[in-house]
């Protein structure tokens, strides 16, 4: 899932040229179309595959308990994400307090530390060997009893700390930004403060917690990694042993529909929890929610609040990773350690033609959908981004189905071995998943600067005879590049930060930075693993500060309209 | 009707048309773009269209430029077929320039580059040169260097006509060019563009819904109502005949009383409006269009009518009076005359005035054959 792209999701996407035409020109739909198939392929085929399986093979052993386990823990985080993040987003709304000013944006901090990084810094502290438990043997004997923290609560907690922001920022979002107008007007109408919150602000800001917690519920069905270090066993986790262990197709393919299902119901719950009514606020204006003043204690205690969530969301685990860091680059060897720099290039390398690749479908599916117009090319477009909404399991099976039917041509058409990626797996893979997950920020980023050029712009170029091909080059291309920048640092992040879908996909010998963390700190390597932790968050911060910077635009853009 | 050859319209000398629409529909789902529009533009002519919005004139351009195929129809751009059935000529091959209300232009390209954009078949001398012509022509060639932004409206505006010029196009469509504009600009920047347009003899099809702007500017007014032309005529003969009842009231303000024609006398709830010859034979019920301007009113404390409302407008004064039949008449009167609200007033028309007459909602000007004496006197029509 790809945070800081899908939060800016709510924009209107490009219209056409033409207002009702369905083909528009036909070689630019067409190249929508094309886009829209590549990405829909490998899930189509999970879907076909797994469908088409059932009953060939008996179910995957085990399959009651992981959905009842997938179920305990996306709902367990929802809960979890619900009350820290909601809470939170209340607390700064509805009062001021001490340093309020500052935590309000130092809140999102979290997103930056993936869920796989402050699991293992978790683990490092609280585990059996680390140095609460210690200090409890140490004073209590060594017979004392502490709750298992390799276990289910424990991963709902941690998932908790990492992905709250999100429902923190859509709720936030909406008591302030959404409900000045309607705030005022019920303060008029005679509500008082408490009454006016609860029957008016709440529910109003009821779609921003369905959006919030959908991300957050997505976003746990698509981990598989940091569930693994608390012994979890979820569906997303079963494609990934099935497939690595036994390589049955239809078993992980089975496994990978449930996974789908699971995003289907998550997804229908948002439309039904945002129910039918019309919440969109229109004209806004007005004073909205003042903050009232908490004193004395309690105005500290909020502070402390805070404080506690930052702490455990960000600065303990990046002090952690830090103090690590320091101490390991004093031994020798860490640093010189040639993998560290072949990682790296190779996370970078893929990252960045992830991130090209990405950006270029998107200007070309942008300018094609503007230049053709028409209700196909507008739809196949809509079509292409929704990779973000299917867990990375789904479509690294699907990747694989797809390449195997591709293995299957190749060798009738006489090459033998095909691409080879059953085999061994093969980059091409991993770069193909990654942009049917990443072409929807790239798309939403582009889209949003080919938004602001009038279509009249577009009109008048074609008015002075300029064919498509040269609108892109001249017009539409040079005027997406504030889109294109975004574009290229979001899908670049979001690449770097992800692991599932490479830990399924790779080939062979090959590691990036988050799968070098991965596989050190399941081998309770946490030391080591911290460098390339800490390369992970300090990329992961640009986005959350680009976020926020955003945010706080439309904030001051909000008061100054008052 | 001009005459055909080849099937395209030509003028009379000869030359094709610079744009011909002929039978064109265009329909969004239920609703009506244009239905069976006829309409040609004769090279050199300025021609305004104009209509409320949705009534299809942006439809029209729409088709014109081709960012729309037509239902059915032809489109031709100089006597060459853009669009029929079978064959659809791209926006980039037609040879059409437009102009926008927003102006349009390309804002990471300086003056000159946005000039230059049509003109990439060139060479670069040759783009330079007609490049350097066009912003004479406009009178901007000081400002070559400047980007978009760094310019005035007005500027922005005759920027977007040097560039829609430059590529000598057959005709250029003005999609409401003057609309962004401030008013105490426009009416400068209109002098100048139909100037320029005049002076390079372009061949130009301005949209608006400002009436006097349409009056004002176009060689021909082409009045649009939901997807059909009510009336196609030079600006003089649009605001005094209008065809229609909808002309009548969209070109200008306009009042309709029933009236009454006997023996060539036309008569309505105010008297003797006018005589209209030719109508000897005739004893009909019409509508009558009295225009504000063409009301006079005098205080009669006899009268029956009075005056119900005034609006001061600076020069003039519009007097609202109301009739015994409760219907409303408007009057315009010089700023130094104005009958306070209550007073009663005799209404005449001023001297010199041939009214439209209405039949349903069109105009008429000769006696319908079946209107004779021998027939007796209708119901009289329904006010719209």
């Amino acid at each position: 899932m790809t945070g800081t792209g899908v939060l800016a999701e709510a924009r209107t996407p490009t219209r056409g040229l033409r207002r009702t035409s369905g083909a528009g020109r036909p070689a630019w739909s067409a190249f929508v179309v094309v886009v829209a198939v590549l990405v829909a392929t490998p899930v189509l085929a999970v879907v076909l595959d797994g469908i088409g399986s059932v009953g060939d093979t008996a179910p995957p052993r085990g399959i009651v308990a992981m959905v009842l386990t997938t179920l305990a823990l996306m709902v367990g985080v929802a809960a979890g994400t619900l009350l820290v993040g909601g809470g939170l987003a209340w607390l700064v709304t509805a009062y001021r307090f001490p340093l309020r000013n500052v935590l309000v944006w130092l809140l999102v901090l979290p997103l930056a530390v993936p869920a796989y990084i402050l699991g293992f810094v978790f683990l490092s502290v609280f585990d059996v060997s680390g140095p609460v438990q210690s200090a409890l043997r140490a004073v209590l004997g060594p017979d004392v009893w502490v709750p298992e923290v390799r276990s289910l609560p424990a991963a709902v907690l941690v998932m908790s700390l990492s992905l709250y922001p999100y429902v923190y920022l859509l709720v936030r979002a909406a008591l302030i930004e959404q409900s000045a107008g309607t705030y005022d007007a019920a303060r008029t109408l005679g509500a008082g403060r408490g009454r006016t919150l609860r029957r008016v602000l709440l529910p109003l800001a009821r779609p921003s917690l369905a959006a919030g917690l959908s991300l957050v519920m997505m976003e746990t069905l698509t981990d598989f990694a940091t569930v693994q270090y608390f012994n979890v066993q979820t569906v997303s986790v079963g494609v990934y042993l099935v497939w690595k262990g036994t390589f049955d197709f239809h078993a992980a393919t089975q496994l990978a529909v449930l996974v789908l299902l699971f995003a289907v119901a998550v997804l229908t719950g948002e439309r039904a929890l945002r129910g039918r009514a019309r919440y969109h606020q229109q004209g806004g204006r007005g004073q909205g929610l003042q903050p009232e003043r908490l004193r004395g204690a309690r105005g500290w205690a909020a502070t402390a609040l805070c404080i506690a969530a930052l702490a455990a969301g960000f600065l303990i685990p990046v002090l952690q990773l830090l103090v690590w860091a320091v101490g390991e680059a004093g031994k020798s060897g860490v640093l010189t350690d040639p993998r560290f720099g072949e990682y790296l290039v190779s996370t970078l390398l893929v990252a960045s033609v992830t991130a090209v690749a990405c950006v270029v479908l998107s200007v070309a599916v942008g300018h094609a959908v503007r230049i053709s117009g028409g209700r196909i090319a507008a739809s196949a477009a809509q079509l292409t981004t929704f990779g973000y909404a299917v867990p990375g399991a789904v479509v690294g099976i699907g990747v694989l189905i797809a390449f195997a039917a591709v293995d299957t041509a190749l060798e009738r058409a006489g090459v033998p071995g095909g691409t080879g990626i059953l085999v061994t797996g093969s980059v091409l893979g991993i770069l193909y998943a990654y942009v049917i997950r990443f072409l929807a920020p790239a798309y939403q980023a582009v889209d949003a600067s080919l938004a602001k050029i009038p279509p009249t712009v577009t009109f008048a170029a074609l008015s002075l005879g300029a064919a498509p091909r040269r609108i892109l080059a001249r017009v539409h291309a040079p005027l997406a590049r504030p889109g294109v920048a975004v574009a290229l640092m979001l899908v670049m992040i979001d690449a770097v930060k992800e692991l599932p879908i490479v830990l399924l996909l790779r080939p062979f010998g090959f590691t990036t930075a988050s799968v070098w963390v991965y596989e050190l700190a399941r081998e309770n390597f946490w030391e080591k693993a911290s460098l390339p932790a800490l390369v992970i968050v300090t990329a992961a911060i640009l986005p959350v500060v680009v976020l926020v910077r955003q945010a706080r635009r439309a904030e001051t853009r909000g008061r100054a309209a008052t | 009707m001009t005459p055909r050859t080849n099937g395209a319209r030509l003028t009379a000398d000869g030359v094709p048309a610079a744009l011909s629409l002929e039978g064109v529909s265009k329909h969004y789902g239920r609703s009506v773009g244009v239905d069976a529009l006829d309409l040609t533009v004769t090279a050199g002519e300025l021609v305004t269209l104009i209509g409320p919005s949705g009534c299809g004139k942006s439809t029209t351009l729409r088709l014109a430029v081709g960012l729309e195929r037509p239902d059915a129809g032809i489109i031709r751009v100089a006597g060459k077929v853009m669009a029929d059935g079978r064959r659809f000529v791209e926006p980039e091959q037609r040879r059409v320039g437009l102009v926008f209300q927003d102006h349009a232009l390309f804002p990471h390209l300086t003056v000159a580059r946005n000039v230059e954009f049509g003109l990439d078949r060139l060479g670069r001398s040759e783009r330079r040169t007609r490049a350097g012509e066009v912003l004479d022509l406009v009178q901007l060639s000081h400002l070559a260097h400047r980007y978009p932004h760094e310019l005035s409206g007005g500027e922005q505006q005759r920027v977007a006509l040097a560039r829609a010029l430059a590529p000598r196009p057959a005709v250029v469509l003005l999609d409401e060019p003057f609309s962004s504009l401030d008013e105490s600009l426009r009416a400068q920047v209109r002098r100048d563009t139909v100037a320029t347009l005049r002076e390079t003899g372009t061949t130009g099809v301005l949209v608006t819904h400002d009436q006097t702007e349409a009056l004002s500017v176009g060689s021909r007014v082409v009045v649009m109502r939901d997807g059909v032309i009510e009336q196609a005529d030079t600006p003089e003969k649009v605001f005094e005949q209008p065809a229609t009842r909808f002309v009548a009231s969209f070109m200008g303000d306009a009042d309709f009383l029933p009236a009454h024609v006997h023996r060539a006398l036309l008569t309505c709830e105010i008297g003797i409006v006018s005589t209209v010859p030719g109508w000897a034979d005739s004893d009909m019920d019409v509508d009558v269009v009295l225009r504000p301007h063409e009301v006079a009113l005098r205080p009669d404390p006899n009268a029956s009518a009075h005056v119900s409302a005034i609006e001061y407008h600076g020069a003039f004064v519009l007097h609202h009076v109301r009739l015994a039949s409760g219907r409303t008449l408007r009057s315009w009167q010089p700023h130094t005359v104005r009958h306070p609200v209550g007073t009663a007033v005799a209404v005449s028309v001023t001297a010199g005035t041939t009214p439209t007459l209405l039949l349903g909602d069109r105009a008429i000007t000769s006696p319908p054959p079946s209107s004779s004496l021998a027939r007796p006197s209708s119901e009289p029509l329904p006010l719209r």
